[in-house]
């Protein structure tokens, strides 16, 4: 059974954390994401859950942290400004493999910036922006729908990975309101616990160490610090620290096919769209004007690990545009993994998207 | 403390310690454990959490689950702990850069708060784990690496500062006043809400060497020496008599049952 309803893309945010049985968040007031703290205000206490709102947003992060080593399911929600704020925390998460969820409604930057407007300046930041190296996940809406299904799924797969997964959406899809079907229960990816025996950071096949839940007897001591397999730290080992990094990394990396979510339409085409949020609704709006199969669209609704295989979809593609809310960072990526084609970066800033006028005469331009 | 209780509450196969000979930071280590243990807590029910610096590497010898975060921000982690899992019993170890420093909103939020913590801050009035930079606590016209000419900036008093912005409980004793010390902690465990103790320690290596304690029981005698009990400061005042400037105030500054965050139902 489902149930119909007419939705505000950040209260389905709320609604998909809550079905995927989020029962924490912390979080900071920031436009324009301070919908989804309001909503969980509401929701949370009558659900027997913890909503706090905690003085900024290093402390919003750390709280999620906390409350996940408890075996909650935690979340925060924040905007550019207090993402920035939360760089330190989040590589401490990588480090522990703590699962949480952060949600981005982004705005335009740099700086305070443009706190009303929709804007997609963060993609770099949320891969590469705690320092030292790190792999995460990072999923994408382009639907109020959306908001709710990739939020149950970035649960799942902070848990199923031990990572932060970052929804990356925007002000455009956050204060959107569209009719969504909310089901009456989502599919949940539990925590693996720890095998008998194994050591707290020993890890399994698949480079992943089962989840010691603080208060069950594990005895586990967490520590960002490089830690071995019993995680106790040992910082100045050179082969340990590559070891652990390495397996951080690769735990993510090596199954970002498994990993990838997309839609590619109209294959054969030479001219291809690589879309993630609200540029998809105008790439949509194009191929529904011109419905000659003409031009294709690669819509990535997980663009963090990159699935470069989903460029090889696209056999006959001469050029890849890839319209988008920054100066080219998700085109910059896919550069990388180009093999001939050439990549047109449509750029945007200011706070609005694309109009398919825009995208179509471009279209025209590189045919 | 027994061999029966150390052996309980410690990682023995993470000694030795990091900590410099001399250091103060093992004696409140076993003061807490002992209140610990005499709450009757066990391993797998109290969490320990802890920052950046000297005294944050305490939670990593001592047998609970434990949480070795980020500079400042223990108290965030914490916090997060606490209120998802309010039956876990969470003890935080800081020190004077870790909470009033970087940590210094975390620490006062948490103490408005009143969330149903404990936290042992070791006071050694300087950076440590870097070499002995000035911290908020370095009294004025002492010597650190960032302080040449003697710390310019007048010191924060901890203890003041969490009575001020609401916790239910806070003290201050020193690594000589063991027994007190003990009692302390102990009372603070018991206490519903935010519980603060100040612990000054000693620190040969970074503060004593350059500020004329040359011997590490020099130090140690002069926190004994220059303590001064509150009530006795407060009678001084009272009775309009000049208290000493070199003088420190040790005791419970505070215990109250003001309502509290986090308590386990």
């Amino acid at each position: 059974m489902t149930t119909l309803e007419f939705m505000q893309g950040n209260a389905a945010c709320c609604e998909g954390a809550l079905a995927a049985g989020c029962t924490f968040f912390g979080g900071y007031p920031i436009t324009p994401s301070t919908e989804i703290a309001e909503q969980m205000a509401l929701k949370m206490p009558k659900r027997g859950g913890v909503f706090i709102q905690m003085e900024d947003e290093i402390a919003s992060i750390g709280a999620v942290i906390g409350a996940s080593w408890t075996g909650a399911r935690a979340m925060t929600a924040t905007s550019g400004p207090g993402f920035s704020l939360m760089m330190e925390n989040l590589g401490y998460a990588v480090m522990t493999e703590t699962p949480c969820v952060v949600v981005n409604i982004q705005r335009g930057g740099p700086s305070t910036g443009q706190p009303t407007m929709s804007a997609q300046g963060d993609m770099l930041q949320c891969r590469f922006g705690s320092h030292g190296d790190i792999s995460t996940i990072a999923l994408v809406p382009s639907t109020v729908q959306e908001m709710f299904d990739l939020t149950v799924k970035a649960f799942n797969l902070a848990d199923r990975f031990r990572v932060p997964a970052f929804l990356m959406s925007d002000e455009t899809i956050g204060h959107m309101r569209e009719k969504i079907s909310i089901p009456d229960s989502v599919e949940i990816i539990p925590r693996k616990e720890p095998k008998p025996g194994m050591l707290i950071y020993e890890a399994e096949e698949d480079m992943v160490p089962g989840f010691p839940t603080f208060g069950k007897g594990y005895r586990a001591h967490i520590t960002g610090l490089t830690h071995n397999e019993r995680g106790y730290p040992e910082a100045t080992n050179p082969e340990l620290h590559e070891a652990l990094v390495r397996r951080l990394v690769d735990k993510v990396e090596s199954r970002r096919h498994e990993i990838a979510d997309y839609d590619a339409v109209n294959t054969d085409a030479e001219t291809v769209f690589i879309t993630y949020g609200p540029s998809t609704r105008t790439v949509r709006q194009v191929l529904h004007d011109h419905p000659d199969e003409t031009i294709g669209h690669l819509n990535l609704r997980i663009v963090w690990p990159f699935p470069e295989d989903t460029l090889k979809l696209f056999p006959n593609a001469k050029t890849f545009i890839v319209p988008e809310l920054n100066l080219g960072q998700m085109a910059r990526e896919i550069e990388r993994h180009v093999t001939g084609q050439r990549v047109i970066s449509m750029g945007r800033l200011g706070g609005t998207i694309h109009t398919p006028a825009e995208l179509y005469d471009k279209v025209q331009e590189v045919a | 403390m027994s061999t029966e209780t150390f052996g309980k509450w410690y990682r023995e196969d993470r000694l030795p310690h990091i900590f410099c000979t001399g250091c103060g930071n093992g004696t409140v280590m076993n003061c807490t454990i002992k209140a610990v243990d005499a709450m009757g807590w066990e391993i797998d029910d109290t969490i320990f959490v802890s920052g950046i610096g000297c005294s944050s590497r305490a939670p990593g010898y001592i047998s609970t689950d434990s949480l070795h975060t980020t500079h400042g921000r223990a108290l965030a982690f914490a916090t997060g702990v606490k209120m998802a899992n309010p039956d876990l019993h969470v003890v935080v170890f800081t020190g004077d850069g870790d909470l009033a420093a970087i940590g210094g909103n975390h620490f006062i939020h948490a103490c408005r708060r009143n969330i149903d913590l404990t936290v042992i801050c070791m006071n050694n009035m300087i950076y440590g784990m870097t070499g002995g930079q000035g911290s908020p606590c370095t009294p004025v016209g002492k010597i650190s690496t960032t302080t040449p000419y003697g710390a310019a900036e007048p010191a924060f008093d901890l203890t003041e500062l969490a009575v001020a912005a609401g916790a239910n409980y806070a003290a201050r004793w020193t690594s000589y006043h063991v027994a007190e010390l003990i009692k302390a902690i102990r009372a603070g465990l018991e206490t519903p809400g935010f519980s603060f103790i100040e612990a000054l320690v000693q620190c040969p290596t970074a503060y004593g060497r350059r500020n004329k304690f040359r011997q590490v029981g020099e130090q140690v005698e002069y926190m004994r020496s220059h303590a001064m009990l509150l009530q006795k400061k407060r009678r001084l005042e009272e009775q309009g008599k000049d208290v000493p400037d070199d003088m420190f105030t040790v005791g419970e500054f505070v215990r109250r049952y003001r309502p509290a965050l986090g308590v386990r139902k």
